[in-house]
């Protein structure tokens, strides 16, 4: 009954869902949110998490069906309300942010109608309240110029801008349970703090409830004063975030606590030794995009950036979104024409180099993909996908062939493996494909752009583990390109930082740690996801 | 293994009909298409000519059964023509952009602004009627959509990095074009090219209306519709029969093409 807790805003009773009648989704899950509390679900892929948020909301896609339990919203099971009462209950007493700010906006619409269209679906208020409603809004989650922001379309916004925008439109109906399914997840370290902080901030003063869906358990410390862990649909723990995180009941907890970045400086001493591949004041352009009548300014993605990696060498590049270090790495892999500088690898001059030196160059040097969903062919085995690259180095039988892919996928513990198609396999998995199709052709250099951020927590730790396993043994040099400075401890010996195309900070990973003194370096730190608001 | 789908047994059963025939044909008809016999002119169905007998007295079957070799034949040559100019051409407009994929698009804009079967039309008064001279001149007409088509998914393809990676492990533009562009730009290419194989057949018949297809007397199942159309009412089964053999053709044709995209698709294997 909900008078057992009168201060209770979301009551989820000994829920189960079932996709078809075999699938269980959640099994038995029980908790409470308080108004104007932040309860953290957490939980890795597969959890259920997402589908006891879309329960909430009555948004459940077709063949899910509840077997058994509750959810009662404001003392209201939401299971037993008709479909006009869930109209009325969606967008002003329940809101949702989701996880891709890119698709969650309407591209054919201006900001400003769509915070209006919201607004007047449930309220009876005039345009120009409404307007003066949402330009006001707009200015509380920071967005510079409000009035300017309303007459523009989504596409002008980054990925932070539109999730600020998202949290806009979902506060000025003023809700009283927020929920927020993985809000930040797409979003770099820096710009996910910025997010989070609006949005904690915009709750308390309208004392809104929040269910805080997360993989990651550094916001969970930050900013949550309930979790909930769940696995695999059943509920593991649940409490006060603090007596959780600082004394886990249960060992799938323990896992997830793990699974946070912590510094390791384990790393063996690197050789001294000539520099591997040297780049030297490497500039990048972009022309810019424009439109039918000017040219818009060309862009300057990478602005005179030196780097030097000796053999075996992992150099990690660290900078939010926009610093161009994704584009410094793709230009020392020669696949960028250079605006200006040079690349000189094993003492060879690449603008001096030969058609061969260049080919043997392209063939020594890899590539690891941020998104493992669109890395792989999708209409290859996982076999071919691995194999693909052997076509390019010395002339192998089909035996010695087979043998080498089937090692390598041992290596990335993914035996068995060869026979199925990319979209059967998880994220984590696709990018262990990735990574052995990277280093099947013994590689001396390669450049990993963001491998992880697409991932779980406890995946992450896995695949960072694996690549460190990989480079250790095979001795290959590294970039490892990364948004998060607390990942790249773990796989690195040296930290660059770089902020709009040009680096503001380099050293080792203690003096970077433990010691930055550039502004920006100290921002990443603090933004990077740690147990520490606990501890 | 994945059961067979009902598209699949159906389309293969009536293309199989359709395709066996065409084999007969060689081997064997009951009389010679060609035979005029004017004693027998318009005899309905009976059971010494099981379908009848045209304006001529020539047997239906018969030429029933050629038809369906000679239909095959053109639809099948011209499908495959449109889709080999139309597929190279997409995807190197697609792949290469630039300067080559400006002149192509203009060419096959240019192409499509006149309706296939005039462009089709003109070119066979150059090239005179013949069945060769319909394959070559239907198969330009149809290439212009097959290359829109290839071009925009390649256009999509080529942006994933699935296709950078290619190259990141050392295969040259072509293979990169020919072993992940090509294969992953080839779904909606299949529909397309199914249910152009039907536009061929009518594209035909009405060409050969207008004395430009498959010259008679030789039998098209094209030639044979437009030849029973002022008896209709008379003969119907003069109408009635090539009319099902091409409604048959096309269902099966489609139905294949549904099962062949389906099975393209290596994440429908699971369903």
């Amino acid at each position: 009954m909900p008078d057992d807790i009168p201060n209770s805003l979301l009551s989820v009773r000994s829920l189960s869902l079932t996709l078809k009648p075999e699938l269980s989704i959640l099994n038995d899950v029980s908790f409470d949110v308080a108004p104007g509390e932040i309860v953290a679900l957490v939980g890795e892929s597969g959890s259920g998490k997402t589908m006891l948020a879309r329960g909430t909301m009555q948004l459940l896609p077709k063949g899910f069906t509840r077997t058994a339990g509750e959810i009662l919203l404001d003392g209201r099971d939401v299971f037993a309300m008709s479909e006009a009462e869930l109209r009325s209950m969606r967008g002003a007493k329940v809101g949702m942010i989701f996880q891709e700010p890119m698709v969650s906006l309407n591209p054919a619409m201006t900001i400003g109608n769509q915070l209006i269209e919201g607004l007047r679906l449930h309220e009876r208020i005039s345009v120009e309240a409404a307007w003066q409603r949402a330009v006001e809004m707009l200015g509380r989650v920071r967005i510079p110029d409000p009035e300017k922001c309303m007459a523009a379309f989504p596409h002008q916004f980054s990925g932070g801008m539109r999730q600020r925008i998202m949290i806009a439109s979902v506060m000025l109906l003023k809700p009283k349970l927020l929920i927020a399914d993985e809000p930040t997840t797409a979003l770099d370290t820096l710009t996910q703090r910025e997010v989070l902080e609006v949005m904690v901030e915009l709750t308390k003063s309208s004392s809104t409830a929040v269910l805080l869906i997360t993989h990651n358990l550094g916001l969970v410390a930050q900013y949550a004063q309930k979790m909930v862990v769940l696995e695999r649909g059943r509920l593991v723990e649940s409490g006060p975030v603090r007596e959780i995180l600082q004394h886990p009941r249960e060992s799938y907890t323990r896992t997830l606590i793990n699974a946070l970045p912590q510094r390791d400086y384990g790393r063996p001493q690197i050789a001294d030794a000539a520099p591997l591949i040297t780049a030297k004041d490497l500039s990048v352009v972009f022309a810019g995009a424009g439109n039918m009548f000017s040219a818009s300014e060309p862009k300057h993605a990478v602005k005179g950036v030196s780097v030097a990696v000796k053999p075996g060498e992992a150099v990690a590049v660290v900078g939010g979104s926009g610093s161009g270090k994704t584009t410094l790495g793709r230009a020392m892999l020669g696949l960028l024409p250079l605006a200006g500088g040079d690349i000189t690898y094993r003492g060879v001059a690449m603008s001096q180099a030969t058609r061969d030196q260049q080919r043997a160059f392209r063939l020594d040097c890899q590539l690891v993909f941020q998104d493992p969903y669109s890395s792989l062919d999708p209409r290859q085995k996982i076999f071919d996908i691995v194999a693909e690259p052997l076509n390019h180095g010395p002339a192998l039988s089909k035996n010695e062939r087979r043998d080498r892919v089937r090692e390598m996928l041992e290596e990335v513990g993914l035996s068995g493996f060869g026979d199925r198609f990319p979209h059967a396999l998880s994220g984590g998995q696709r990018q262990r494909v990735a990574i052995a199709r990277a280093v099947i052709r013994n590689p001396a250099f390669v450049v990993a752009d963001e491998p992880v951020s697409a991932l779980d927590m406890t995946i992450q730790k896995q695949v960072l583990d694996l690549f460190r396993k990989l480079q250790e043994r095979h001795g290959f040099a590294c970039l490892f390109i990364s948004h998060d400075l607390g990942a790249v401890s773990r796989v690195a010996d040296r930290i660059i930082v770089m902020q709009s195309g040009a680096i503001v900070e380099q050293g080792s990973v203690e003096a970077i740690l433990d010691r930055p003194n550039h502004d920006y370096t100290k921002a990443l730190l603090e933004a990077a996801p740690t147990l520490s608001a606990v501890a | 293994m994945m059961r067979p789908s009902l598209n699949l047994v159906v389309g293969s059963l009536l293309i199989g009909i359709v395709v066996a025939m065409a084999v007969t044909a060689f081997f064997w008809t009951p009389y010679s298409p060609m035979a005029v016999n004017l004693k027998a002119r318009m005899v309905g169905p009976s059971a010494s000519y099981l379908l009848g007998t045209d304006d001529f007295g020539r047997d239906v079957l018969s030429r029933l059964l050629v038809g369906a070799s000679q239909s095959l034949t053109v639809a099948i040559l011209t499908v495959a023509l449109a889709v080999g100019i139309g597929a190279t051409l997409g995807l190197i407009s697609g792949y290469v952009r630039g300067m080559v994929d400006r002149v192509l698009m203009v060419v096959s804009d240019a192409i499509l602004a006149l309706p296939g079967t005039l462009l089709a039309l003109g070119l066979m008064v150059i090239m005179g009627p013949n069945k060769y001279g319909v394959i070559f001149a239907l198969g330009v007409a149809y290439s212009p959509s097959v290359l829109r088509i290839v071009r925009s998914s390649v256009l999509s393809v080529r942006e994933r990095e699935f296709v950078e990676a290619s190259r990141v492990i050392g295969n040259s533009e072509l293979q990169t074009m020919v072993r992940h562009v090509l294969p992953n730009s080839i779904a909606p290419l299949v529909v397309l090219a199914t249910s152009m194989f039907g536009w061929v057949v009518l594209a035909e018949s009405g060409l050969s209306f207008l004395g430009l297809g498959v010259p008679p007397p030789a039998p098209t199942w094209g030639n044979m519709l437009s030849a029973a159309r002022p008896f209709l009412e008379r003969a119907p089964w003069l109408g009635l029969a090539p009319g099902i053999c091409i409604s048959m053709t096309l269902l099966g044709i489609n139905l294949l093409g549904d099962a062949l995209r389906d099975r393209l698709d290596p994440r429908m294997e699971r369903q």
